[in-house]
């Protein structure tokens, strides 16, 4: 659905444009049918300009790209009949109403019936009442969900999400996430960059983490799994210092550490491995009185690989 | 078209609920149609019987056109003249307040990206804010002509003056010059607009045009040249011309990706 194959950006910056930026460096990437993708990075790591080159507002420097089998630079109008773009910022024409934005655009799309299209997703993201109201007396999630219904009046394939609840409240943000939810279940494709790693987590088959170019790809167990791996945490009345060793010699168990009254044990398939500890526990006279797995966030493999990019670097 | 339509619209009705925008649409024409009526009034009155010695001071080669003409209707004829030009100034200061702001508005309240994101083409985008901002210049400009004309109707003013407003130069100045001049000042207004960041620049720097129109009437004025019908329709050619490469230019300098990523 979208394929990218070593796309960059170069900006010329200064004052003479003399200077050379990469905003993004060579870029692999496939994101399938149906699927919602994740693109995560810090502030400045060009994943607005990817979102900007994959919607045709701006032309890659190097690479190619596809989107919904059409290329990027060679089909652009048609691309851009086909994705619908959340940009970073509303921009909404503030002293129109909601109604007239949104069927300025839904003309603009070409979508044959206008004032269907346009009641269906004021009516769809419960803006009908506010619908005559200009923009600029809406809230800010109000706005927000106002240029969601605007990229979706075409009924779009893909549709490309730029940090669609950053500076939303809480309340505002669940609203559109689980509008995104409905759009998941509804089978399009999305694409979406955000600094919300639980929302990603929640939404995103895959996220990629990204900071000029690729550094990882997966899903975000995959991820967690990669870098660190599985761990089970025994919770234990008490922690005999020789049950470590005990633990760390049983099949499978890659390491283990005491850490007050849990051991940390490293495993490659808790599923299979378990018993054999708690076994082994037991008969050593171990009271145990919880098992858990111990499961790092997203937020924690995002940062992590951040790290080692910028120690790399 | 449909496309063309739709930014004319989605233009219009985000300019005019500006009140002041509307009200200076509105008011310049009023007032470029009242002032001229007012002194045409006032110098009628000042003038009855001056004969030849009203003509005295008028560049000479305006008096030679003035060929059946009392000297009264002469001199008024001649204000007539500059007049046009006050007209003229119309349909290129009305467009400024409306192209200038185009672009970098878009820019400065970030519409300008979803709006480059749908299937609109440069020349549609282009196109769209241009007739946006040219059409209510001319109307404008029309209906300070009728209200004119009108004027002069109802204050009895000379049929010598009446005939001279309904010359060919006048005719050519209304239906071709102002219309195109109307079209280069929006190009300029709309290339400026999507060259700078803030809207007051753009206002700014487009205001230049109306330096040239100025320049033609001072020049008449001073007797250094005089409006006649050959001298209108080098005018409209020339202005056709510029106008011809203006929009050629346009469409070539409007680099979507400039306008939307460069900032400073």
């Amino acid at each position: 659905m979208i394929i990218t194959r070593g796309i960059s950006k170069v900006f010329k910056i200064g004052k003479k444009q003399k200077q050379e930026f990469t905003a993004v460096d060579g870029l692999d990437l496939q994101v399938n049918e149906g699927e919602v993708f994740g693109f995560l990075g810090p502030n400045g790591a060009g994943k607005t300009t990817t979102v900007r080159m994959l919607t045709c507002l701006i032309q890659p420097s190097a690479g190619q790209a596809s989107v919904n089998g059409l290329v990027v630079g060679r089909d652009d109008t048609q691309i851009r009949r086909t994705v619908g773009l959340l940009t970073e910022s509303p921009g909404m024409y503030e002293r129109l109403s909601a109604e007239k934005n949104l069927s300025i655009y839904a003309k603009l799309y070409d979508v044959p019936d206008v004032d269907a299209a346009v009641n269906k997703y004021l009516v769809m993201l419960d803006l009908w009442e506010r619908r005559f109201d200009p923009v600029g007396s809406f809230s800010k999630g109000m706005r927000q969900k106002l240029a969601v219904a605007r990229a979706l009046l075409h009924e779009p394939k893909v549709l490309f999400l730029d940090e669609p609840t950053t500076g939303l409240d809480p309340e505002a943000a669940k609203t559109v996430r689980d509008f995104l939810y409905e759009l998941k279940n509804e089978g399009r494709t999305i694409f979406m960059t955000t600094h919300n790693l639980d929302e990603a987590e929640r939404l995103c088959d895959r996220v990629g983490i990204f900071k000029q170019s690729l550094l990882a790809v997966d899903t975000p167990e995959a991820l967690r799994q990669r870098l660190y791996g599985r761990k089970v945490v025994f919770h234990l009345a008490a922690v005999n210092p020789e049950w470590v060793g005990l633990v760390a010699g049983q099949p499978g168990v890659k390491a283990a550490e005491a850490v007050e009254n849990k051991l940390v044990v490293s495993l490659n398939e808790p599923e299979r491995e378990n018993p054999a500890i708690v076994r082994a526990l037991v008969q050593a006279g171990a009271d145990i009185r919880f098992i858990g797995e111990l499961r790092h966030s997203l937020e924690q493999v995002y940062l992590e690989l951040l790290h080692s990019d910028a120690e790399g670097r | 078209m449909k496309h063309i339509r739709t930014i004319i619209n989605k233009e219009w009705a985000e300019v005019f609920k500006n009140r002041t925008v509307l009200y200076t649409t509105l008011l310049l024409p009023l007032v470029f149609a009242i002032l001229p009526l007012i002194m045409l009034k006032s110098t009628a009155g000042s003038i009855p019987d001056m004969g030849d010695a009203a003509t005295t001071g008028l560049p000479e080669g305006f008096v030679q056109s003035c060929e059946g003409l009392s000297g009264g209707d002469c001199l008024q004829v001649y204000l007539v003249s500059e007049f046009l030009f006050l007209f003229m100034m119309m349909p290129v200061i009305i467009p400024i307040n409306i192209a200038a702001y185009s672009i970098v508005g878009e820019k400065t309240t970030r519409s300008l990206e979803p709006l480059l994101a749908t299937p609109i083409t440069t020349v549609e985008l282009l196109a769209g804010k241009c007739l946006a901002a040219v059409l209510p210049a001319i109307g404008a400009t029309y209906f300070s002509i009728g209200i004119f004309n009108l004027g002069l109707s109802l204050l009895k003013i000379s049929p010598g003056v009446i005939s001279y407003v309904n010359s060919p130069i006048w005719l050519l100045a209304l239906l071709a010059l102002g219309p195109l001049l109307s079209l280069i000042s929006t190009l300029f207004a709309l290339f400026i607009s999507s060259r700078v960041t803030d809207p007051r620049v753009a206002e700014q720097v487009s205001a230049v045009l109306i330096v040239p129109v100025m320049g033609v009437m001072l020049a008449q004025m001073a007797g250094v040249v005089t409006l006649n019908l050959t001298m209108m329709l080098i005018a409209i050619a020339a202005v056709a011309a510029l106008a011809f490469a203006m929009l050629h230019l346009g469409n070539a300098i409007f680099e979507r990706e400039n306008i939307l990523t460069r900032w400073k």
